[in-house]
């Protein structure tokens, strides 16, 4: 445990807005005094001077690989490097090997989770296997942890499938995270389907694929109550089904990833057919891309994540029909937000941490950390206005599949402080 | 003989020849005026010249081809370059080598420039980037093919001494044709007006922004046309729900003795290898307006242009 002083810094709080000047003493991993000139004595100084101090922040989205699949991520990889991204929890999806479909699963990644500063969230398959066809078992999922229920990559196909576990899930007051596509929509495609795919004779993804299943998925929802978390949101449709459905009173939330509002499907042939461009869903155009800035803005879409799905060099090193879909994120995501969406005055820096703070966690149903006295000290200390160029030294995960290697970032999470320990990213 | 009207680049300056996307008209137009004298190499008794020698060249086709891949190989044995030929059927991938190591163990045997056809887009440019060797685009998926549509352009030149408002017809499976996106990309260059004419499922979803006048009549797209030039249909789109039957495909988008009666100007041209009675009925394949047999003659001329231009442009170093 290190009992840290962290002095100077300007306590931000994300639901209310307000900043106030004050130091922190935490002991024992317990917050033990808040005010001004508090003293140091024994304790190790940590100077947030011209920093926010706030309630530790959450990826909600994340592929941490283990178990199974080592090579590309683990859970401890994976935890520092959402630790450098201000991140002291996450929530993982279940596309490992095996899948997060028993309890089995879940204990072993707790278990792994275990003693780290980042806590582990596993967000646990709606279905036996991901297979899309029986119910896995929620209950016993959830009694073990698990935050939310998602097949992922294999989106729920069957509408009845669909349609019972939301009925189930209603019970267990936990959402279903949909990752909205509509396989039989067309053969596989490789990237947005627009006017760079015309260009490039590259087979596309349309975004209908993504919207009808959204607009089945809302209707869903709407008609069992059941909770419906919109995964990666990516198309200009998408967000206004989702803003019709809020106005009517459909029980959805939504995500956006960083990749979505920083980049364009002009990326892929700008860089070449480069396959850290290659993502699921797809980079958009620049008319989806503003949609999804004016969606954050106005509240459609609740949460940031980054969908941090490291691939190793050789599996992304191939022709681009041939790569894995993903990129890495959690590193870059603060830096994302604040030169796309802080700097060019889409959403106030309280704002900004309400979405990979506070509403993460109303969606998972987890406590929002508190910087009082007497609570567990969770919090991320950064600022909105550093500007930095991101390289590959600030990479913490195992991989290293990003396209935003050499992309100039705003605002820096300098530091985590979770579970007794203090991640100093240093400069 | 072509006599381009446009402004032409004294040389050339890439190391590879990714595609069409990435030049201009001046340096299209250097690559037709040096295979202007490369044509005429080819008319000599003794049609070898030494340009290239001591240069090795691999054909890596990982996609069967045929005219492509022996007019590649005509040039360079023309050039008196030493030749390495790889093939192999489907992806290296599926055979356990990944693109990278095939590549770099090419590259390891000294190979100076490579040819390269593959089923997936971008290849070439993953080459370009991950090797030392300079690349030659043979054919990227359906993103580009650059030296077939120079060999259509030196071929067009032939019969009109400006492209400049020139009227061209694409006709058939545009969607799928890397030939489709290398010449709009170079018609439009030369300030030809381009149409592309097809049922909507053989079109990009956004062809308007290939630049090109879209229409799903032949007859529109026929209507003042200077040359047409139909696409090979796939025959097994049938199956994929993209036309229903090659016979409705070609009653609809066939190009039929009428067509030529009708427009008595109009050449006709195809990339090969053509489908009698699908794309073209067959009189029109072998009608003295088809300039189809040209369009390989000069694919020989055109490749050696592009394989000398490359080798003086490496000679300059980087």
């Amino acid at each position: 445990m290190q009992d840290v002083l962290i002095r100077n810094g300007t306590l931000l709080d994300p639901v209310t807005g307000d900043v106030r000047r004050a130091d922190i003493i935490i002991r024992n991993g317990i917050i033990t005094a808040v005010g001004e000139q508090l003293p140091s004595s024994g304790l190790t100084p940590y100077d947030a001077a011209g920093k926010f101090v706030s309630p530790g922040w959450i990826d909600m989205h994340v592929h941490l690989r283990e178990p199974g699949l080592e090579y590309k991520e683990t859970i401890a990889s994976g935890c520092r490097a959402a630790a450098f991204g201000g991140f002291t929890e996450v929530a993982c999806l279940p596309n490992t090997e095996p899948p997060i479909d028993s309890a089995e699963v879940i204990l072993a990644i707790q278990s792994r989770a275990q003693g780290l500063p980042v806590n582990v969230y596993p967000i646990a398959c709606v279905s036996k296997g991901r297979k899309g066809r029986e119910l896995a078992p929620l209950f016993e999922l959830k009694t073990c942890g698990a935050v939310a229920f998602s097949d992922d990559g294999s989106p729920v196909q069957s509408g009845h499938l669909m349609r019972r576990a939301l009925e189930y899930a209603s019970m267990l007051d936990r959402p279903i995270v949909n990752h909205m596509e509509d396989l039989h929509m067309g053969p596989k495609g490789h990237m947005h389907e627009g006017a760079v795919s015309a260009r490039l004779g590259v087979p596309p993804v349309p975004a209908l694929s993504e919207e009808s299943m959204l607009a089945r998925d809302l209707l869903l929802a709407e008609l069992t109550g059941g909770h419906l978390h919109v995964a990666h949101i990516s198309t200009s449709k998408s967000v206004a089904l989702v803003r019709q459905a809020k106005a009517s009173g459909v029980p959805v939330t939504a995500e956006a990833c960083t990749h979505h509002f920083a980049l364009t499907d002009l990326a892929v042939e700008e860089s070449g057919f480069s396959t850290q461009t290659k993502m699921h869903p797809p980079l958009r155009s620049q008319a989806d891309t503003d949609a999804i800035k004016e969606g954050l803005e106005d509240g459609t879409i609740d949460a940031i994540c980054t969908d941090h799905a490291p691939h190793a060099a050789f599996e992304k090193n191939v022709e681009f029909t041939a790569a894995p879909f993903g990129i890495i994120g959690l590193e870059s995501a603060w830096g994302l937000i604040g030169r796309h969406l802080v700097a060019e005055q889409h959403l106030d820096v309280a704002a900004a941490v309400h979405k990979v703070c506070v509403a993460p966690r109303k969606i998972l149903r987890l406590p929002v950390p508190e910087i009082r006295e007497g609570a567990h000290a969770n919090l991320t200390i950064f600022d909105a206005t550093t500007k930095w160029t991101f390289a590959a030294r600030h990479i913490r995960s195992k991989s290293s599949n990003t396209p935003f290697l050499g992309a100039r970032m705003t605002g820096k999470a300098w530091a985590i402080y979770n579970n007794g320990q203090l991640v100093d990213n240093g400069d | 003989m072509p006599a381009t009207q446009q402004e032409t680049a004294t040389q050339w300056p890439h190391r590879h020849l990714l595609g069409l996307a990435g030049c201009n008209a001046a340096e299209v137009s250097l690559i037709l005026e040096t295979a202007k004298e490369f044509r005429a190499v080819l008319e000599r008794p003794i049609r070898r010249v030494p340009t290239l020698r001591g240069i090795t060249i691999c054909n890596l086709f990982f996609e069967p081809s045929t005219r492509t891949r022996l007019s590649f190989e005509l040039a360079e044995k023309r050039l008196s370059a030493d030749i390495v030929n790889f093939s192999s059927k489907g992806s290296s991938v599926s055979k356990g080598e990944s693109l990278l190591d095939t590549a770099r163990n090419i590259e390891a045997m000294k190979v100076d420039m490579v040819v390269v056809r593959h089923r997936s887009p971008g290849v070439p440019h993953f080459l370009g980037r991950s090797t030392r060797a300079q690349i030659i685009n043979a054919g990227d998926g359906q993103h580009e093919h650059p030296t077939q549509a120079l060999l259509d352009l030196f071929t067009l030149y032939e019969h009109h001494r400006d492209l400049r408002g020139l009227r061209i017809a694409i006709v058939g499976d545009i969607v799928h044709s890397r030939v489709a996106r290398s010449n709009i990309l170079g018609l439009r260059m030369l300030g030809a007006h381009v149409t592309v004419c097809g049922p909507p499922t053989l079109l990009p979803h956004r062809a308007d922004a290939l630049g090109v006048r879209v229409t799903h009549r032949l007859d529109e797209a026929l209507e003042g046309c200077d040359v047409v030039m139909a696409l090979r249909m796939q025959l097994e789109r049938q199956n994929l729900s993209l036309i229903p039957s090659i016979r409705e495909y070609h009653a609809l988008y066939g190009i039929r003795p009428d067509h030529l009666r009708r427009n008595v100007d109009m050449l006709v041209m195809h990339p090969g290898p053509v489908n009698r009675g699908v794309e073209l009925a067959s009189e029109v394949v072998d009608h003295e307006r088809s300039i189809i047999l040209d369009q390989v003659t000069n694919g020989v001329a055109v490749r050696m242009a592009v394989l000398y231009l490359l080798a003086t442009a490496e000679q300059r170093g980087w």
